[in-house]
């Protein structure tokens, strides 16, 4: 077992995901199965290898320094569930006592 | 009216330029179709009639004024994973219901340009995560060929809107096989250009350095015409490649003598379905006896493509997915504080597989893992590249199966999750690599259900695969569209 309730709890709270019990017992159980297939890469030697991170090297080149039109400030929170004005609004971040 | 689904797109133009049709009466016909035939297939989540009408009729006064084009007044059915300015784009996600996009991505840019017509959003697994379209939180597509089946995926609704004729071509995204093995099990042709050959800006981002955008067509000829539309460089998107785009349309008739024809003998395993096998090796019979040379070749690392991609997909959605949090766009559940609130909304909004994915990335990219799986991950994925890169010093293009098996039914392989990942084994390889890869049919299994073929190419090769696919689908003339869904 690779994986516990525990750790699947603690991942979930990590990636700021409530689950219900019976999610933590199903994924427990998957998790750990899907773990155990990816555990093979263990029996392959990679001393030396260099990671690849894209797949087609392309050289980032800056572009112009011009000044573009970008979409606008209403576009922008149009979308909002909640705003005030241009701005998103969301429930309290800091305790006030 | 009927005979429009055994055109491809350059004879529908010519009907349209000639005045046989009009653009209006070609984009009704689609809808009609669709009202008609979706009720079983489910491929649309939405249809945007007014829109294309709209469209239509605009490519319609552009016609009579002169204009030309490869795309000018053809329906499509978009993926609902692009954005397209003030069209509602989901994902196939609650979490993202009611989300009116702000701005075109450059693919729906590029195709506004060509004067296309948008025909209306089809479904898919929710955020690109599946290989069934079963993941959708609205609806699970039937594959055309037997609608007790599913569809592949995540692009199955495109897939099968083109298949049972819902319009005349579709566009897919692909991050492990989505594109070609949805195309595959629907009879269809399905392009993954190389990684960077089509700008992703504006797409709905899953895995970023595996995603790539492509169509899915009746036929070669349309795959050609629509990722010649497409493709090229977009200084919106760090990734793409500043390189020019052939016609890609000039190859298609041309022979293939003295093509080499690499065969991984990885790919050829047990497990695959004899028909499957079957259909593949007349097919590879088929290309040496138009003149190409096989030769065998070795993918040594291919058995651990499966566990490297999903290290590597998970880590980098559980990233991407992070935006989604209530505050700026999408769903909400208000909470008792912003914590509560962002955990009360991704519990809500997302489905069981995008939870899924979302903890393993959490867990592979945690401290105390991160080295022995994402950093492991990306050494194995080296290894994988430099597998093609041995293997096009021999060969020219790569075939094999797409997949191992043709369309399984609905809800076979949902409870199984690794199954399911196991299913894109001969697809994956290819994302990692970052190349190009298409699907196009090459048969038939005993019940009807349609085979696939891959054809793998070198970087920025599409030309020679697109070549290679027509001189099949020249020689096998299969049946492109299922008895049921023609009148």
């Amino acid at each position: 077992m690779k994986i516990n309730k525990d750790v699947v709890e603690y991942v979930a709270h990590l990636g700021r995901l409530k689950l219900e019990p019976v999610e933590i017992d199903l994924y427990t159980s998957q998790l750990d199965r899907i773990l155990e297939h990816m555990d093979r890469l263990n029996s392959l030697n990679t001393e030396g290898i260099e990671p690849t991170s894209r797949a087609v090297p392309v050289t980032c080149v800056p572009r112009e320094d011009v000044k573009k039109d970008s979409i606008t400030i209403e576009d922008s929170v149009m979308n909002a569930p909640d705003r005030k004005g241009n701005f998103f609004k969301v429930p309290p971040v800091i305790e006030v006592d | 009216m009927e005979k429009i689904l055994t055109m491809n797109i350059v004879e529908m133009r010519e009907l349209l330029k000639t005045g046989g049709i009009s653009s209006v009466e070609l984009t009704q016909f689609y809808l009609d179709r669709a009202k008609k035939y979706d009720r079983s297939v489910q491929a649309y989540l939405r249809l945007t009639e007014e829109i294309a009408m709209e469209m239509a009729a605009d490519a319609d006064r552009r016609i009579r004024a002169g204009e030309d084009g490869p795309l000018l007044g053809i329906p499509f059915g978009i993926k609902d994973i692009f954005c397209a300015k003030g069209l509602e784009t989901t994902c196939a996600s609650r979490m993202l219901e009611g989300f009116i996009a702000p701005y075109d991505s450059t693919i729906i840019k590029k195709l506004k340009e060509e004067h296309f017509v948008h025909l209306g959003r089809v479904n898919m697994d929710e955020f690109a995560m599946g290989s069934s379209t079963e993941n959708s939180s609205f609806q699970t597509t039937r594959n055309p060929w037997d609608t007790d089946r599913i569809p592949g995926g995540s692009s199955g609704g495109s897939a099968a809107a083109v298949a049972a004729g819902l319009c005349a071509a579709s566009l897919g995204t692909d991050t492990g096989g989505s594109i070609r093995q949805p195309a595959g099990l629907c009879g269809m042709v399905g392009m993954k250009p190389t990684y960077g050959r089509v700008s992703r800006y504006g797409l709905v981002a899953f895995a970023s350095s595996l995603d790539q955008i492509g169509p899915i067509a009746r036929n070669v000829t349309d795959t050609a015409v629509v990722l010649g539309a497409i493709a090229g460089y977009d200084p919106m998107d760090s990734t793409s490649i500043p390189q020019p785009v052939p016609d890609y349309t000039s190859f298609l008739g041309r022979d293939i003598k003295g093509m080499r024809i690499g065969i991984p003998k990885e790919y050829f395993i047990e497990g695959t379905e004899p028909d499957v096998k079957e259909s593949v090796e007349a097919a590879i019979e088929l290309f040496e006896k138009q003149g190409a040379t096989l030769v065998d070749i070795s993918l040594p690392h291919t058995e651990y493509a499966v566990a490297t991609y999903y290290i590597i997909c998970t880590a980098e959605a559980s990233s991407n997915l992070a935006r989604y949090d209530g505050v700026k766009y999408g769903m909400r559940v208000e909470g008792k504080d912003i914590i509560d609130m962002y955990k009360k909304t991704r519990m809500n909004g997302f489905g069981k597989e995008v939870k899924r994915r979302i903890i393993l990335g959490t867990y592979v990219l945690s401290s105390g893992y991160y080295e022995a799986y994402y950093g492991k991950a990306g050494k194995v994925r080296t290894l994988i590249r430099k597998d093609f890169e041995h293997a096009f010093e021999k060969c020219d293009i790569i075939v094999t199966p797409v997949s191992p098996t043709t369309a399984f039914k609905i809800g076979e392989k949902v409870e199984d999750p690794l199954q399911m990942y196991l299913s894109d084994i001969f697809t994956i390889p290819v994302n990692l690599a970052g190349l190009p890869g298409m699907s196009v049919p090459c048969g038939f299994d005993g019940a009807g259900l349609p085979v696939g073929l891959q054809i793998i190419g070198k970087p920025l090769d599409e030309a020679r695969m697109l070549q290679a696919a027509f001189v099949l689908e020249s020689e096998k003339r299969l049946k492109t569209i299922p008895y049921r869904f023609i009148d």
